[in-house]
């Protein structure tokens, strides 16, 4: 008799042309952490999918509590205390809070009418046990991402569910609230429940997990003890080859200016006030320039007024030596300006395009790519083979994949392929590496070295720490729209940073060194 | 590597069954079925409310436009019309946008094409082109709207539609020698026929007057499915269809590429409008028909919208969808006397809506060919890179690797 809750054997599960799970068996113990953990497109959410009832697998088998089982669909999941927190949530941005956590199993007396008191008792009660500060009456478009992800995590908890399914949840938050979820998680663990959490992320599984379940290119590799194994090990299952985790760069000396901002001010007027305020500062050729920031500090409306997609209130932008504060989009980028976009869903692709397509979005107005206004099918092909094959960008059926139905890895992939193919002379990368998995990160940090050594401007904007810190050879803290701080990243320790990031600290000579 | 043996395997083995399941074909036969289905209830319908005539009845509706020559010329001077619309409904959805204004573009080119063959005595593709500037002029408001003050192009082009019928019907009535009473014929809310205003301005019958003996046949039919296969080429083939449909489907990522998103918007419109003004020009410059002064908005630009629904807004596959509602619009006429003209616009709008049902049937298909690509969810293709090949549309896998193990 095993002590297993939830055991998956021997799945696999095929889709035309692949086979997503190729025999793949996890167990998970009661009361513990069990990391899953691959590259992007190892299937990893193909199997969750699959214990969460929203695939049928074609050989193999699920058992709870050595029990086999069959799961149909998410009622059956749930009906065997499964509970899922999606990538993407699945809220109602319209419904407050409690509404969303009820939906589904609303309370209500004989006659049909919402009893909703005793829901919202029952609600509180678990968001105090467990520290998911909530506000019931909020509506969800107002609240932040971590209160959303709070949310869903209340919706399981609502439902009794013991085993609790985490897809990639830190993905979307600030250093600060992946704190808070790993303590909570570790809350769970207390109260017995039993968590199976997908990531890439090797710090998070070494912090919390007690197990860790690798797969590869939909072959389970292997589960291994956390308390037996390193991130080096990790990293070396999950992508087939030890991985460099510090990024190799050698000293480069910056030389002419390539980018410069003087003064740019953004004004929100929904907001009533300024969300950039004053930003000036310079990239170098051959120079990394990162901005660091919590998120919503103005790095995203920053980027837009730089890029293009959206209109400064003041101040002057000059690339190259010539003036672009009042240039198209389509002039800064023929100007030499490269953009991976913060939201790559949003601006990044067109979701329903093939990859062909998307592959060249920056670049189909080329004389290469067309002539006399009809696109070179051709050479689109060719060269979207091309950029597949050299950024590794997996896809089902090679340049004509629909972009949406690649994983996000990936797409992300083809993205940054595109960008820095253009050999830009400025690229500006937003979270370039945000939901990918260490082998992947390698390559793209290569990739923006290999830029910046070929004399290339890049300016970063990253949440991540470690990124800025190893990429990086300049450090800009924003914080409230305005750049609080400069720094050499040999020059200045994490904790340093972050009391910059979070406000209590400001340089007075910003600028003026300059 | 008996994953790759595998993945052969049933590439070899299901080369028939992929045919079957590509999207083309489920598409095909969604159609198919569904306008099989809609004939199903047609026919119901029909044994309804007057069982005797029943069988009679949708064999006519189905073989009308195939018994003679008046039949058959009709279904392609009827088509004629409902292909220029159906691509003016389907481009403007390539492009995002709905345009629910094609009747009143259809009345503004029939309005410009009428007055510059009777009015101004100018040859009939002099004509056309009017029709289709007319047309884009009533087009190019709803995008202005739009793409200026972000005012729903529906609530625009809906208005614009009657402004359309009004201001066409003081344009006929107004403008001299518009009037069929001013060319001595008897009514005075019509134009006068062409043959004796303009012959010139009238559409020539061409080699199809030579083949069929009647007075439907003109070569409208051919100068719509030309530009169908123009439109086609446009969206597909050039940049400037490769940004149109971008910036339907994502328009923040149109934007982020450079695109003039807001200037495509406009000029998407007003193509979608030049094309249902040429639909008006050809049906009326035909001669066939006169143009009328009604206080009703043309019902034919409405049926742009089921034309092109039919036909997932694929120029091309607008022309046959054309062709059917025509048959089943020609067929429905000969019901009299058996059957009330109500009932027959009952039974053919019964079978259009149903043959919509379209979508509905393909997931049926979809699901009996256990065909899950459509799966969004599904993380696609960790396959070996070195063992894969991209060849042909489709991934081959080329079982190298296993073949070599075979031989040792």
């Amino acid at each position: 008799m095993s002590n297993y809750v939830i055991e998956m054997l021997n799945i696999t599960k095929e889709f035309p042309g692949i086979k997503a799970n190729d025999n793949i068996t996890l167990q998970l113990e009661k009361g513990e952490v069990h990391a899953l953990l691959g590259e992007n497109g190892a299937g990893k959410s193909t199997l969750m999918s699959v214990l969460f009832g929203l695939y049928q697998p074609e050989i193999g088998v699920i058992k709870k509590n050595g029990k086999e089982v069959k799961i149909n669909n998410p009622n059956d999941a749930n009906d065997l205390n499964i509970g899922m927190v999606h990538q993407h949530f699945k809220l109602v941005e319209c419904f407050t809070v409690l509404d969303n956590i009820i939906l589904g199993v609303e309370p209500s007396n004989k006659m049909g009418i919402l009893q909703k008191r005793d829901a919202r008792k029952k609600v509180l009660e678990l968001s105090e046990k467990y520290g998911l500060k909530v506000d019931p009456d909020a509506l969800i478009s107002d609240i932040s991402v971590g209160m959303q992800q709070r949310v869903e995590i209340l919706k399981m908890l609502y439902r009794d569910n013991e085993i609790l399914i985490f897809d990639e949840p830190t993905a979307v938050l600030t250093p600060q609230e992946i704190d808070e979820l790993l303590q909570i998680m570790n809350n769970f663990k207390k109260e017995g429940k039993s968590i199976l959490f997908i990531t890439h992320k090797l710090n998070e599984i070494m912090a919390v997990a007690d197990h860790c379940t690798v797969i590869r290119k939909g072959k389970g590799i292997g589960t291994v003890a956390i308390k037996d194994t390193t991130k080096e090990e990790l990293s070396r299952m999950m992508v087939g080859r030890s991985v460099n985790m510090k990024v190799d760069k050698k000293p480069m000396k910056p030389y002419e200016e390539i980018l410069k901002v003087e003064g740019v001010t953004v004004y929100d007027k929904k907001k009533k006030k300024n969300t950039v305020s004053d930003v000036s500062f310079n990239v170098r050729a051959g120079e990394i320039v990162c901005l660091a920031g919590i998120e919503g500090n103005g790095q995203t409306q920053f980027v837009s007024a730089l890029t293009g997609l959206s209109k400064m209130t003041s101040g002057k932008i000059t690339l190259c030596g010539s003036d672009i504060t009042h240039s198209t989009i389509r002039e800064r980028s023929k100007q030499g300006m490269s953009h991976i976009p913060e939201d790559r869903h949003k601006h990044g692709l067109v979701l329903d395009y093939t990859l062909e397509d998307n592959i060249v979005l920056q670049k189909y107005w080329e004389p290469r790519f067309q002539s006399n206004g009809f696109i070179k099918k051709k050479e689109v092909r060719e060269y979207a083979k091309q950029i597949i094959d050299e950024y590794d960008v997996r896809c089902g059926q090679g340049p004509l994949t629909i972009s949406r139905s690649m994983s996000g890895g990936n797409q992300q992939k083809a993205i940054i392929g595109r960008e820095i193919d253009k050999n830009p002379e400025l690229l500006v990368a937003v979270q370039p590496t945000r939901g990918l998995d260490v082998g992947a990160i390698e390559n793209i940090h290569k990739q923006i070295v290999a830029l910046r050594d070929v004399g290339r401007a890049v300016l970063l904007v990253s949440l991540e720490l470690d990124e800025v810190m190893g990429l990086s050879d300049r450090i800009l803290v924003m914080y409230e729209g305005e750049i609080v701080g400069e720094f050499k990243p040999d020059e200045v320790t994490v904790e340093e940073l972050g009391l910059y990031m979070a406000g209590a600290k400001k340089q007075k000579n910003i600028g003026e060194d300059r | 590597m008996d994953n790759n043996k595998n993945l052969s395997n049933t590439k070899n083995s299901s080369g028939f069954k992929k045919f079957i399941a590509s999207n083309g074909s489920v598409r095909f036969m969604g159609t198919v079925v569904s306008i099989v289905m809609g004939l199903v209830l047609g026919l119901i319908l029909l044994l309804a409310t007057n069982a005797p005539f029943a069988i009679d009845g949708m064999s006519k509706i189905l073989t009308t436009a195939f018994v003679d020559d008046t039949g058959f010329t009709k279904l392609l001077y009827e088509a004629t019309p409902l292909i220029l619309v159906g691509l003016s409904v389907g481009f403007a959805s390539k492009t995002g946008l709905f345009n629910i204004g094609a009747p009143g573009q259809y009345t503004m080119g029939a309005c410009f094409g009428l007055v510059g063959c009777i009015h101004f005595q100018l040859p009939w593709p002099v004509c056309l082109v009017l029709a289709a500037i007319g047309g884009a002029i009533w087009g190019i408001f709803p995008g202005l709207f739009k793409a200026l003050f972000n005012v729903n192009e529906v609530i625009t082009s809906i208005m614009f539609n009657w402004i359309a019928v009004f201001s066409v019907n003081l344009a006929i009535s107004n403008i001299p020698k518009m009037v069929s009473t001013d060319w001595g014929q008897a009514n005075t809310d019509k134009t006068p026929t062409l043959g004796l205003a303009n012959p010139n301005g009238k559409i020539p019958q061409g080699f199809l007057g030579e083949m069929f003996w009647s007075d439907y046949a003109n070569i409208g039919i051919f100068i719509a499915i030309a530009i169908a296969i123009i439109i086609y080429i446009v969206l597909n083939k050039t940049t400037f269809g490769y940004e149109l449909k971008a910036c339907g489907l994502s328009q923040h990522a149109g934007i982020y590429a450079g695109i003039k998103a807001k200037r495509n918007m406009v000029l998407s419109m007003v193509i979608a409008g030049a094309l249902a003004g040429i639909g008006g020009g050809l049906f009326y410059l035909s001669g066939v028909e006169q143009f009328a002064i009604v206080k009703v908005v043309n019902g034919m630009g409405f049926n742009g919208i089921p034309v092109a629904l039919l036909a997932y807004n694929n120029p091309l596959g607008v022309i046959f969808s054309s062709l059917f509602i025509a048959l089943v619009n020609v067929g429905g006429e000969q019901l009299q006397p058996d059957f009330a003209t109500q009932t027959i616009d009952i039974i053919i709008a019964a079978i259009i809506y149903f043959s919509a049902f379209s979508l509905v049937v393909q997931q049926i298909i979809r699901r009996f060919l256990k065909a899950d690509e459509s799966n969004v969810n599904a993380e696609p293709a960790p396959v070996n890179k070195e063992n894969t090949k991209v060849k042909d549309n489709k991934t081959e896998v080329i079982v190298k690797d296993a073949d070599k193990e075979v031989t040792k």
